[in-house]
């Protein structure tokens, strides 16, 4: 099983989203860089499968050089390739992003065995567009499935589970895929420290392609008008439980 | 302008996502324009059906001012297959001519413009909050102007979509289910599709098993926990209290990737969004991704041992103090009360 798992550099914002002043970009002057939990557990899912099947897992970011940062966790994770499609640091929209993942996918197919799975995010943290992993799933005329939370894998053939209405669906197609995953699927390990070492050393593969408008022109960010509250503070421990309870009540939602 | 809006069901009618898509669709039809519903109907739905003229949920895409309904039978196609119903709208949308083709922001309306999208070589916009077109004579006429949620819902962007038509899915937790000011007569059209090799290689089979007891989406009363539960052996009395409640726990997303809970009870951009009465939020500081799934409920009350947590700009009351001292002693308070009522 040859699996590449495409993940997104995202800053990591903590109590407070900020918009930076010309409302282009979130302010990351304060915070670090991470890649969404979803993908995590994409990564996570790669690994084990090819524990499982034997194979090996790429991993794969479009955006700035500095996006390497986020191939090395996954390669400290067991990872054993990372691949760069290392942007100018404009934004990408979706369907260009898709198009370069295509591009990687074909590159691979051309030099040998290609990829037997695409694994991405259900949705970027970010932008959220919901279509990447569907968009590579129609150019390489592969059978897709988005927001899995179970994946099993036999004789060439995938069960793919995820929730609907409080039940499960559960769809059942061939390789090669492309499948979107949400986090939850399983729970990611840590790295280690041979694993750390190894991801330092490693070479990454890098390509610069060419930036395309997209058909969804972003003008503004800006923070929603919400009406800022600042909690009525009813006591301090336990001398407070007698205010908490006439609140509750008040409410309505005691028995 | 002619609007095809998908319109999912959840069993017993419409669901409740869905109105609200179609509450965004009607405003962006305008007064005057078509609003079409796209409804694939379910096995097991009540006979009659498209055929004598009825749609599923007929009554309630009425009221929503739907004047068109276009019905796929269960028996022209098996259930839920992502491609197939994005190879229905696409063929709607040459039908009809649409300006634009919506469906909730859920799993599904999300996967199948996604679909869409890529059938067709279009854009998708994710999450919208607005959509409209400029008008003649103004610049860029023709173009969508569109506001959509980024970040789950924590930031919102404008943007100009140029697409015709224009897709989007519509974030649902910004658009209240309203229905028209007077019902519409809805002309009801039995659609056969016409699909293509391979639309059916990914199908959904439902597992009967329908987990019991009140959801987290749903629950009137979430207890919530984070970090500041300190193990998974700190949660019996969140747990006794939100059985008390009626309600159910919630967890941060410390607490399920520290394996101290199972992900299913996660708040949050990742997680599940929740719209209880009250959510009473302990050992959680508020980060912004764990808001993203609280922000829709009435009334947040925090229990922090830290005075200057963000959650308290978001909560109403707030408690400050050792959740392991005063939860317990809520329970204690309740259950004195109870016995005493
Ligand atoms: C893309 C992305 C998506 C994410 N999605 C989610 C998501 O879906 N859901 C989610 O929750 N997080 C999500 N996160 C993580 C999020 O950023 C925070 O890390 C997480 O919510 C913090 O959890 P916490 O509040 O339990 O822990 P902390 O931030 O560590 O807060 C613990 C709080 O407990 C208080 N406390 C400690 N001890 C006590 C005590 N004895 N009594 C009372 N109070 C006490 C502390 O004062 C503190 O406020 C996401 C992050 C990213 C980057
Ligand atoms: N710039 C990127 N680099 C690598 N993968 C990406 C990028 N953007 C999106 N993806 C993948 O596509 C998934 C869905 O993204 P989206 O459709 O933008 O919400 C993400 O979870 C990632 O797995």
């Amino acid at each position: 099983m040859e699996i590449l798992v495409c993940v997104k550099r995202v800053p990591q914002v903590g109590g407070k989203i900020v918009v930076t002043a010309d409302g282009q970009d979130v302010d990351t002057r304060m915070s670090g860089f991470a890649m969404s939990p979803h993908e995590e557990c994409a990564v996570e899912e790669a690994i084990q499968i090819t524990e499982r099947l034997g194979g090996g897992v790429s991993v794969l970011t479009l955006g700035p050089p500095d996006a390497a940062e986020q191939l090395r966790e996954a390669l400290a994770l067991g990872a054993g390739r990372g691949v760069l499609l290392e942007t100018d640091g404009r934004e990408w929209g979706p369907t260009a992003t898709a198009g370069e993942i295509v591009a990687e996918a074909r590159r691979r197919a051309g030099g040998g065995p290609g990829y037997d799975l695409l694994l991405l995010g259900n949705e970027a943290a970010d932008t959220g567009d919901y279509q990447v992993g569907v968009r590579v799933a129609h150019a390489l005329g592969w059978p897709c499935a988005t927001g899995i939370k179970g994946i099993e894998i036999a004789d060439g053939t995938v069960r793919a589970r995820r929730e609907y209405r409080g039940a499960e669906e559960l769809f059942e197609f061939g390789l090669p895929a492309v499948i979107t995953v949400k986090e939850g699927i399983n729970l990611p390990r840590y790295p280690s420290l041979p694993g750390r070492l190894r991801a330092k050393r490693a070479v990454i593969e890098t390509h610069q392609p060419q930036w395309r408008p997209d058909g969804l022109r972003k003008q503004a960010l800006r923070v929603p008008e919400t009406e800022r509250k600042q909690a009525t503070v009813l006591g301090n421990g336990e001398d407070a439980v007698p205010a908490l309870l006439a609140v509750l009540d008040e409410l309505g939602v005691l028995p | 302008m002619t609007v095809l809006c998908l319109v999912e069901l959840d069993g017993t009618g419409a669901a409740d996502a869905s109105l609200r898509a179609l509450t965004f669709a009607r405003d962006v039809a305008g007064p005057g324009g078509q609003l079409a519903a796209v409804v694939f109907g379910e096995a097991g739905a009540p006979a009659g059906g498209a055929q004598a003229g009825e749609a599923p949920a007929g009554e309630a895409l009425a009221a929503y001012g739907v004047t068109d309904a276009y019905v796929i039978e269960p028996g022209q196609l098996a259930g839920y297959a992502p491609l197939a119903w994005a190879r229905v709208l696409a063929g709607l949308v040459s039908q009809t001519g649409a300006d634009a083709v919506l469906a909730a922001g859920t799993d599904r309306g999300s996967e199948v413009m996604a679909h869409l999208g890529a059938l067709t070589g279009l854009p998708m916009a994710a999450n919208c909050v607005s959509a409209a077109r400029s008008g003649p004579g103004v610049a860029g006429e023709g173009a969508w102007q569109i506001v959509r949620q980024r970040w789950a819902g924590l930031l919102l962007e404008d943007a100009v979509l140029e697409s015709s038509p224009a897709l989007a899915t519509v974030a649902t937790d910004t658009v209240a289910p309203t229905p028209a000011d007077a019902p519409a007569a809805v002309t009801v059209h039995p659609h056969r599709p016409e699909l293509a090799d391979g639309d059916l290689a990914v199908l959904a089979t439902e597992s009967a098993t329908r987990s019991g007891g009140v959801s987290l989406a749903t629950a009137r009363v979430v207890v919530g926990g984070g970090r500041g539960v300190g193990g998974p052996d700190g949660f019996a009395p969140l747990e006794e209290l939100a059985k008390l409640l009626g309600g159910v726990v919630g967890v941060s997303r410390v607490v399920t990737s520290e394996g101290w809970r199972p992900h299913k009870q996660q708040v949050g951009q990742t997680g599940t969004k929740i719209t209880p009465e009250l959510y009473l939020a302990c050992g959680i500081s508020g980060a912004i991704q764990h808001i993203a799934g609280c922000a829709s409920a009435k009334h947040i009350v925090a229990v922090n041992s830290d005075a200057a947590a963000p959650i308290l700009s978001h909560a109403e009351y707030a408690v400050i103090g050792d959740l392991h001292k005063v939860i317990p002693a809520l329970v204690d308070a309740i259950k004195a009360r109870g016995g005493s009522a």
